[in-house]
């Protein structure tokens, strides 16, 4: 029951977050004073300085928007590998680790800067302080910011009128087809939404136990006599962008199932409200940025119908307990003092409800951090993160990328409509047509042919083989799930599908799984960056197009039934394009009671 | 083109600065000037020696010994280790506890290799805790006690396995019952708010107490 009223109390908190920090993100995208300006007011006039941004910088057409995310995203990939390969020089490295192999650092750097996270690494045994700070720490900021910027552009596109006028400008002076300026929008992310909120966060979350130090690690004499080493760093400062950004990477192997990252209730309460926290407010910042907040409320209330459901579905799964449970003799069912059902690869203090509730929304989010091991939920369990995936990381979604991803099947959920009841699509008075269509298409494929292809290619030439840990079924829910996660910028995983094998565990003598680093990581990038291309260019179509006034031939996209529709158009796809995979891994698991 | 290559590069520089340097530094300033005990690790302090840290559990069994005296060993050549029936234990690790190498087991929900691991855990269980609680089945052992956490260190267990383990406590150190189960209570975390995570009992802190009112007590150590 308390379960039931955890989950309760963060979609209320979800739902009061919504209003004020949207209205408070679409005044700081209008370049209007808020409430923080005289604080970090200096600090957004020197980074503006630092970059050369002159007043508030050219109002930039689609091209040169998409342009400058990429050399920005393209100069932060090479800074990043560069801090990744050159690991032994640094400072901070109080565990004398070397670098990585080129392999796994090109997944690991390609998985930083497209706000994936997936860690074919593990967080202590093969990174420094200083790069897990000055390496991993910065993209998790900066790709967040990308992605908050890229969906303002979006916004922007829809919002504003043909002739370059209308709600939603940057704050400077539009020009037609101007969907406002990378730059000006890149320091005003970081520096009005994600620092102070992360820093807070940073603070909060050591309240509770979380480390913050650069002393390295200790060894002590046990209570029992043995010897344990205890690894420190600077934890908290990561963990709070890990989440508040939707990034995921774990400074630990064990991301936020470690203590020293999630010690305590109130700690992974707050956690996934950081998750939330900004793909929820979005929903908000779109709607008034357009005009219309009924908007922003439906496409908010597509995503938690979703979410709901899935949370229901993995709590009752998890709570039921395993077939291999079972198969030992245990009894997984719920009484004073114990919680029942599976807890393989649980922590007590989160008990059946805290990690799958969890589980759920670091995967229909694109973070991946996760406080328990996926590879031990149940069968139906784990086609809850499968689902969250396969729909294409729009439930929530990411910091930017869930809402522009969202708004692809907005548009697509438009044509269909609007053929179902014979009525020129238009979104916000705008005209859908034949380019806006066909680039949204190609935004709503590119995910299952990516995942698909890099999936079929591990499984079916055999060179995904070494990389698997488990047998049956499951080795194939691991393949399929690696290239799920990557395939949508998350990178949680069930971790017994490996790319970097580390015999001496450190980085001595480590070697990667080459194939499976450059599959993933080029997966990655492909992922992040195409979409990215597809939806600026659709913005940049809707925002040359006049707005018409509604008329009564107006299919309204504010309504209970336009909800129902735009569920129905993502299920469909999710589930046409995945369920024969869902069918060969967990489906076959949970429909059996035979062990493999 | 040129402007755009030129801007990113002074971008990430001027970013790896405040975001890699300044923000994690000032948290670290603030944290060890505000909260230097939980920045630093939580850490448990006896006889001013530092045993561990309350987050992290730690191993409470000790090498198995043959007939000389010299410590057994398993197969792979590392020490065979038995629990130490003076102390609670805490939840089953695939790590052996370590906290500086972390690892999930995973064990996936319907391999033979995952019932053989929870059997071979519940077995060890019942062997320890059977002998003080004649009417203990594999039914009856709560999940928790069973299973592999996901951390390898949970620092608790569950309070129906602390119960159990409480019989075996009891008579070992020769503690009334009623000590045992309010020393088990006093280091019990409740969920914050009534709803927030579930309850555990810290095994670190809980040993402790348990070594300290040995003491205090006069019973045999």
């Amino acid at each position: 029951m308390s379960g039931w009223l955890q989950f309760a109390l963060l979609l209320a908190l979800v739902v009061a977050i919504v209003r004020p920090l949207g209205g408070y993100m679409a005044r700081v995208f209008a370049g209007e004073r808020v409430f923080l300006t005289p604080v970090l007011g200096p600090l957004e006039r020197v980074m503006r300085t630092a970059l050369r941004v002159r007043g508030d910088g050219l109002d930039q057409s689609w091209k040169q928007y998409a342009r400058s995310v990429i050399f920005f995203s393209l100069a932060s990939w090479l800074l990043l590998y560069l801090v990744l390969r050159t690991q032994g020089a640094h400072p901070w490295n109080p565990s004398d680790l070397a670098s990585a192999p080129w392999d796994v650092s090109f997944n690991t750097t390609s998985s930083f800067v497209t706000n994936t996270n997936w860690q074919y690494y593990a967080g202590e045994t093969t990174m420094s302080n200083f790069s897990q700070m000055a390496g991993l720490t910065v993209q998790n900021f900066v790709s967040a910011a990308v992605g908050i910027c890229v969906v303002i552009a979006v916004i922007r596109g829809i919002a504003r009128r043909g002739d370059g006028t209308g709600a939603g400008g940057g704050g400077g002076k539009q020009s037609p087809g101007g969907l406002g300026n990378f730059w000006v929008d890149l320091v005003r992310t970081v520096v009005y939404v994600l620092l102070p909120i992360a820093t807070i966060g940073a603070l909060l979350l050591v309240t509770q136990g979380v480390l913050q130090t650069l002393g390295g690690p200790i060894t002590v004499g046990t209570v029992a006599g043995g010897e344990q080493t205890l690894s420190f760093g600077p934890v908290a400062s990561q963990e709070a962008i890990k989440l508040l950004g939707t990034n995921g990477g774990g400074f630990f192997n064990v991301n936020s199932a470690m203590p020293f990252e999630n010690p305590t209730g109130i700690s992974n309460f707050f956690e996934m409200l950081l998750v939330l926290a900004i793909p929820a407010a979005l929903t908000g910042t779109y709607g008034r940025m357009v005009g219309n907040r009924r908007q922003g409320w439906a496409i908010f209330g597509a995503m938690v119908a979703m979410f709901i459901a899935l949370v229901v579905v993995i709590t009752l799964a998890e709570g039921h307990g395993s077939v291999a449970q079972h198969a030992a003799g245990l009894h997984t069912g719920a009484f004073d003092g114990s919680t029942g059902g599976n807890m393989e690869g649980k922590e007590q203090r989160f008990g059946i409800a805290g990690s799958g509730l969890f589980d759920t929304v670091t995967t229909v989010t694109s973070t991946g951090a996760v406080n328990s091991g996926f590879e031990s939920l149940t069968g139906i369990g784990s086609l809850v993160p499968m689902i969250g995936l396969g729909t294409s990381e729009v439930i929530f979604g990411g910091v930017g990328s869930g809402l522009y991803g969202m708004l692809l099947f907005v548009i697509l959920a438009v044509f269909i409509g609007g053929l179902m009841v014979g009525r020129t699509p238009e979104l916000h008075g705008k005209k859908i047509e034949a380019r806006e269509v066909k680039l949204a298409m190609l935004g709503a494929l590119y995910m299952p042919f990516a995942v698909l292809t890099t999936t079929a290619l591990a499984v079916g030439t055999g060179h995904g083989r070494k990389s698997i840990f488990s047998s049956g079924p499951q080795s194939f829910s691991e393949s399929f799930y690696a290239y799920l996660s990557q395939g949508n910028n998350n990178g949680s995983a069930f971790a017994g599908y490996t790319g970097y094998v580390q015999p001496n565990g450190n980085n001595d003598g480590a070697f990667g799984i080459t194939f499976a680093d450059l599959l993933g990581g080029l997966s990655m990038l492909f992922v992040r960056f195409f979409p990215i291309l597809v939806v600026l260019a659709i913005a940049g179509s809707l925002a040359r197009k006049r707005v018409a006034p509604p008329g009564p031939g107006t299919l309204r996209t504010d309504t209970p039934t336009f909800v129902v529709l735009l569920i129905g158009v993502i299920v469909l796809v999710g589930a046409l394009t995945f369920f024969p995979a869902f069918l060969l891994g967990p489906v076959v698991q949970s429909l059996t009671t035979s062990l493999f | 083109m040129r402007k755009d290559i030129v801007t990113s590069l002074i971008a990430v520089v001027a970013f790896t600065l405040l975001l890699g340097l300044a923000y994690p530094l000032a948290v670290t300033g603030i944290s060890q000037a505000v909260l230097n005990d939980q920045a630093d690790g939580s850490k448990i302090v006896r006889d001013g020696k530092v045993v561990g840290s309350k987050l992290i559990a730690q191993d409470f069994r000790k090498p198995v010994l043959d007939a000389d005296g010299k410590p057994k060993q398993d197969a792979d050549g590392n020490p065979l280790l038995a629990p130490d029936p003076r102390y609670f234990q805490p939840r089953p690790s695939v790590t052996g506890y370590a906290a500086n190498a972390t690892a999930f087991s995973n064990l996936g929900p319907n391999n033979v290799a995952t019932r053989d691991a929870i059997a071979a855990n519940a077995k060890a269980y019942l062997d320890l805790e059977k002998p003080y609680d004649p009417t203990l089945t594999v039914a009856r052992i709560p999940v928790d006690a069973a299973t592999n956490s996901a951390s390898g260190v949970d620092p608790q267990i569950s309070e129906a396995n602390a119960r159990i383990q409480a019989r075996r406590i009891a008579a070992v150190r020769h503690l009334p019952a009623d000590r045992v189960r309010q020393l088990i209570e006093d280091h019990t975390d409740g969920r914050a708010l009534g709803i927030l995570g579930e309850p555990g009992v810290n095994v670190l802190e809980l040993n402790l107490a348990l070594d300290r009112a040995t003491t205090t007590d006069g019973a045999t150590r």
